[in-house]
């Protein structure tokens, strides 16, 4: 398969996983929130009982116009914000490698 | 709170210190990688590894179930490490985590250096021993690199949360049981690599059937001497 081929394929197929193929994650607490959620019982007040999960305080940034994985905090909006930060990481990653690379490959 | 959508730590979690402790251990991680990464580095290595990171991010969106209520998603440290070798997938685990903290508010901002230290240096650097313990499954063909890549994942996984309970026991809450805490993350994460397996098993198996010469693993097989350069 010819690089560029390659390389689009790739970008295409993680696209359609954040794009759409997250529209059927599950929403339930991975493994770490999970163990730090043990004691608690989540309810519409918040957390009660005695768990890990209580000390943990809001995120700094948790206003930020893509937080959590939407977009602006509309629901529905868990692919747009999947392939906005697909792009952010290919271009900050892409450019970051690029920039480090070795111009002469035969170099040792 | 922990929002639903939350991946990785969260602020709080760990006293001052500790968060101090390993956002320098992350730090001078992430610095030691950018050194070394130069040497796996050139005009067509260098763009399959920003996809790489790009797929990462892609994934850990993915959660699967594990347990009734309980998810898991791909951490990305054996996957990284396999395609991309150690010090780049160290960088590429370590972008996903910067960018899901500072734009994603996923992972807190002072939890940054404790994720970063069990994501991308754990994660990355056990599944790349674990890949290349098994080198002599890997010489055996795509079975043996498609295997290698399922036990690296699973290893990798599992140590990465050991990281967490270590961190923990450094600079946690010491009102609540260590051994409790420690329990229920392990096991989950023996569960969740099994996920983390079947995913790095079929993508590093997807890579090698059309493109075996972008697989760092296969690469460092035939030039073993690169490895370090």
């Amino acid at each position: 398969m010819k690089n560029r081929t390659f390389l689009f394929g790739f970008l295409i197929v993680a696209l359609v996983l954040a794009g759409g193929v997250s529209y059927l994650a599950s929403s339930s607490p991975d493994g770490l929130d999970h163990a730090t959620l043990q004691g608690c019982e989540e309810t519409d007040a918040g957390l009660t009982g005695q768990c890990v999960a209580q000390n943990a305080t809001d995120h700094d940034l948790a206003e930020s116009p893509l937080a959590d994985y939407a977009v602006s905090g509309a629901e529905g909006t868990t692919g747009l914000a999947g392939v906005i930060g697909v792009l952010i990481t290919v271009a900050v990653a892409g450019g970051l490698f690029w920039l480090l690379r070795r111009r002469t490959p035969t170099r040792g | 709170m922990p929002a639903t959508l939350a991946m990785h730590m969260s602020d709080g979690l760990l006293d001052a210190p500790a968060s101090v402790l390993f956002l320098v251990i992350g730090g001078v991680g992430v610095l030691l990688a950018l050194v070394r990464a130069r040497g796996a580095l050139d005009d067509r290595t260098a763009p399959m590894a920003g996809l790489v990171a790009a797929f990462i991010f892609a994934v850990q969106m993915l959660n699967f179930p594990v347990l009734p209520g309980v998810s898991g998603h791909l951490l990305g440290g054996a996957l990284a490490a396999i395609l991309v070798g150690p010090w780049v997938g160290a960088l590429c685990i370590a972008i996903v985590l910067v960018v899901q903290a500072l734009v994603f508010a996923d992972g807190g901002l002072s939890a940054l250096g404790a994720n970063v230290t069990n994501l991308a240096l754990i994660g990355t650097a056990v599944g790349f021993l674990v890949a290349l313990g098994l080198r002599g499954l890997v010489r055996k063909g795509r079975g043996g690199l498609v295997a290698t890549a399922f036990v690296a994942a699973f290893a990798s996984t599992v140590v990465a949360s050991l990281g967490f309970v270590a961190e923990y026991a450094i600079g946690g809450d010491p009102a609540f049981d260590l051994g409790t805490i420690a329990t229920t993350v392990v096991g989950v994460h023996c569960l969740i690599g099994i996920g983390e397996g079947i995913i790095t098993a079929l993508t590093v198996g997807a890579i090698a059937a059309v493109r075996p010469d972008l697989v760092y693993l296969l690469r460092g097989e035939r030039r073993p001497l690169e490895v370090s350069a």
